[in-house]
């Protein structure tokens, strides 16, 4: 089984860690951070959180979200470029793409379980791959170059870094509290079900092939969303998104931050972009600290490193950052008052 | 797409030849990943990157000490089996009883740390090895000509496919490795090592990646992202095949190869892809894979 998530924290504290969360990156430019950086962050942020509706909620590890993610944004990036549509269409086109993409790979990838899911998800994702690396309209491997902001609806340019980072936080903001909705719904409980004991959500009258390719789309397109955002945000489009390795990265994310987990995927999107971009700066301070030379290399050594965190996290962290916080917190918080209300526990499920 | 006369025959055995030795990889690799996956239940992603290690030793073996291909042929699947093992005892053992996905994350992990290592010492750009004396030069069948050392790669590698096969399905050391898949709690309780057998199969299956990437670095560039793709296009002939049974595994990877070989010939822009759409036949066709069993 997959290690379950703790139980949900209560309404208020839920508040405060939104709410903290929410003034943070409303605040960030005005604080001094890169707004372009903030807002790669919250992209990929936003892809992870998609993923882990899938892994964390519906228990289907899918190895090919890079698909989605890499493909929206060239679909997005080539609408806006060359077709010159404005930024809101060329994020609805990538979407569009990515749910249909998702529509056909999930049709097939539902038709076996388990560890097969995940294999035919790489190799139909390593599909797109080669269709990208050979299709006239992507550039090959220099990408689409110089996808220019436009205007928003037509009137409102994006230039402005400022004006696109409270545009795409909006965005942002809508698909999460879309995802929270999403778990929080009916819908979401038969997900749940499925991933707890799927022969038991059969029994129980739930189509689940049907459930698990909804929420199969549902993901896809969120993550389509993210990488046309992603297009739009730092105007280039190139294979890194649509390789194997681009679905491994978001798995870490969510894996670090805590599958199953509402925030869990932002704070792992946040550390391993910064672990990425900062690798070599870390190398040098540690270089200096300990007198070790070798730590200099560090920054070439992404690779090495991810592949590290991701032995630890499996190996002894697989709750993730914050699953391991959330788990503290129920240790110390005390138990809850009994005698609730017959029916109550209904709808309290994380 | 046209099957006509346009194409010379010899051109057409040749990439015929390729596709089997492509195929030879396939059937080893995905023979190795069916052997472990039934014991351990871990789908090895560190599959690919163990293949090339086993390249990428041999050609260290050549560079730094002088020793020659048919030493290190030997020795290069010895030192990835021990390795292997250091990998099973230290980690693997640990997510058994864990859901299968944490298997292929552990893996997908020591992927990226054994080619983030060579990748930092050697680079992305290919290692030359040239194939060994003995096997350079090609013999003229009269219909076409045969390089040596391809013909030799095929013919080894049904040797150990067919070594492997007899072990498993004619012995009784097979005969523990069938039961252990089939129920390792009774096979312990008859007194049988289990733990032992699941490591030193372990050890076995990358052994066999190690000894395929050793045929191969002669013939594909040897270098650290040398397993990345190729463990794709092996996934999905473990899909297409079914990990139920070995001659399976084996037909499949030899079949898909010579299929890929012919696309190359035929229709050359799908012959990165051809295995990925039979993939997508045959979930439609048949969801459990040719040679699979639906649970």
């Amino acid at each position: 089984m997959l290690q379950n998530p703790p139980r949900r924290a209560p309404f208020a504290s839920q508040l405060a860690i939104y709410g903290t969360l929410l003034a943070v990156v409303l605040l960030a430019p005005a604080l001094g951070a890169y707004p372009v950086f903030v807002l790669k962050v919250l992209c990929f942020a936003l892809f992870a959180c998609a993923f882990n509706l899938l892994i964390g909620y519906t228990g289907l590890l899918s190895f090919g979200h890079a698909a989605f993610f890499g493909g929206a944004g060239y679909v997005a990036g080539h609408a806006m470029k060359a077709w010159g549509l404005t930024p809101e269409l060329g994020l609805l086109l990538g979407t569009a793409f990515a749910a249909l993409t998702g529509l056909a790979m999930g049709a097939l990838a539902i038709r076996r379980q388990g560890i097969y899911f995940s294999m035919i998800t790489l190799a139909l994702a390593q599909m797109l791959f080669f269709f990208c690396l050979q299709a006239p309209f992507t550039g090959g491997e220099d990408g689409i170059q110089g996808i220019p902001r436009g205007k928003l609806l037509g009137l409102l340019p994006l230039d402005n870094d400022l004006t696109l980072y409270y545009v795409v936080l909006a965005i942002v903001v809508a698909a999460f509290a879309l995802i929270v909705r999403t778990i929080h719904s009916p819908f979401g409980q038969i997900l749940k079900a499925i991933k707890e004991n799927e022969p038991r959500a059969v029994s129980l009258g739930y189509d689940v092939d049907r459930f698990k390719l909804l929420a199969f789309v549902l993901s896809a397109a969120l993550s389509g969303l993210a990488g046309s955002l992603k297009a739009l945000v730092l105007g280039f489009e190139t294979l890194t998104d649509v390789h194997w390795s681009m679905s491994g990265a978001v798995i870490l994310m969510t894996l670090v931050g805590g599958l199953g987990t509402l925030t869990g995927p932002i704070v792992g999107a946040f550390v391993v972009i910064a672990l990425e971009n900062k690798l070599g700066d870390l190398g040098t301070f540690l270089a200096r600290a300990t007198g070790v030379a070798w730590f200099d290399t560090l920054g070439e050594s992404v690779t090495m490193v991810t592949g590290v965190i991701f032995v630890i996290c499996v190996l002894t962290f697989r709750r993730g950052i914050v699953g391991e916080i959330i788990g503290l917190a129920a240790q110390y918080r005390p138990p809850r008052k009994p005698a609730a209300p017959a029916g109550s526990h209904l709808v309290d499920g994380g | 797409m046209t099957f006509d006369i346009g194409i010379p025959l010899p051109a057409l055995m040749s990439q015929l030849l390729l596709g089997l030795v492509n195929g030879a990889f396939y059937a080893m690799l995905s023979l190795g990943l069916a052997v472990i996956f039934g014991l351990l239940n871990v789908i090895n992603f560190a599959h690919g990157a163990l293949f090339m290690l086993g390249a990428v030793l041999a050609w260290a073996g050549m560079e730094y000490a002088g020793l020659n291909y048919w030493v290190m042929l030997a020795l290069s699947p010895l030192v990835v089996a021990v390795i292997g093992v250091v990998i099973e005892k230290s980690m693997l053992r640990w997510i058994y009883k864990l859901d299968h996905i944490y298997g292929l994350l552990l893996t997908l992990g020591i992927t990226l740390v054994i080619e983030g290592v060579l990748r930092s010492i050697y680079g992305v750009s290919g290692l030359p090895y040239s194939p060994p004396d003995a096997l350079q030069g090609a013999t003229d069948l009269g219909f076409m000509i045969l390089p040596n050392y391809r013909a030799w790669v095929v013919a080894a590698s049904l040797v150990v496919c067919l070594g492997t096969w007899f072990t498993i399905e004619r012995t009784k050391l097979g005969a523990y490795l069938r039961a252990g898949t089939e129920n390792p709690k009774i096979v312990e309780a008859f007194g049988v090592n289990v733990p032992l057998m699941v490591t030193l199969t372990y050890g076995f299956g990358v052994a066999l990646a190690a000894f395929a990437g050793v045929l191969a670095a002669p013939v594909i560039q040897v270098s650290p992202l040398m397993g990345q793709n190729l463990i794709i296009v092996v996934f999905a002939v473990v899909v297409i095949g079914g990990m139920g049974s070995i001659m399976g595994s084996i037909v499949t990877g030899l079949g898909l190869g010579v299929i890929e070989g012919l696309t190359k010939v035929f229709y050359p822009q799908a012959s990165s892809t051809v295995v990925f759409f039979i993939m997508v036949i045959v979930l439609m066709l048949r969801p459990a894979g040719l040679f699979g069993k639906e649970k």
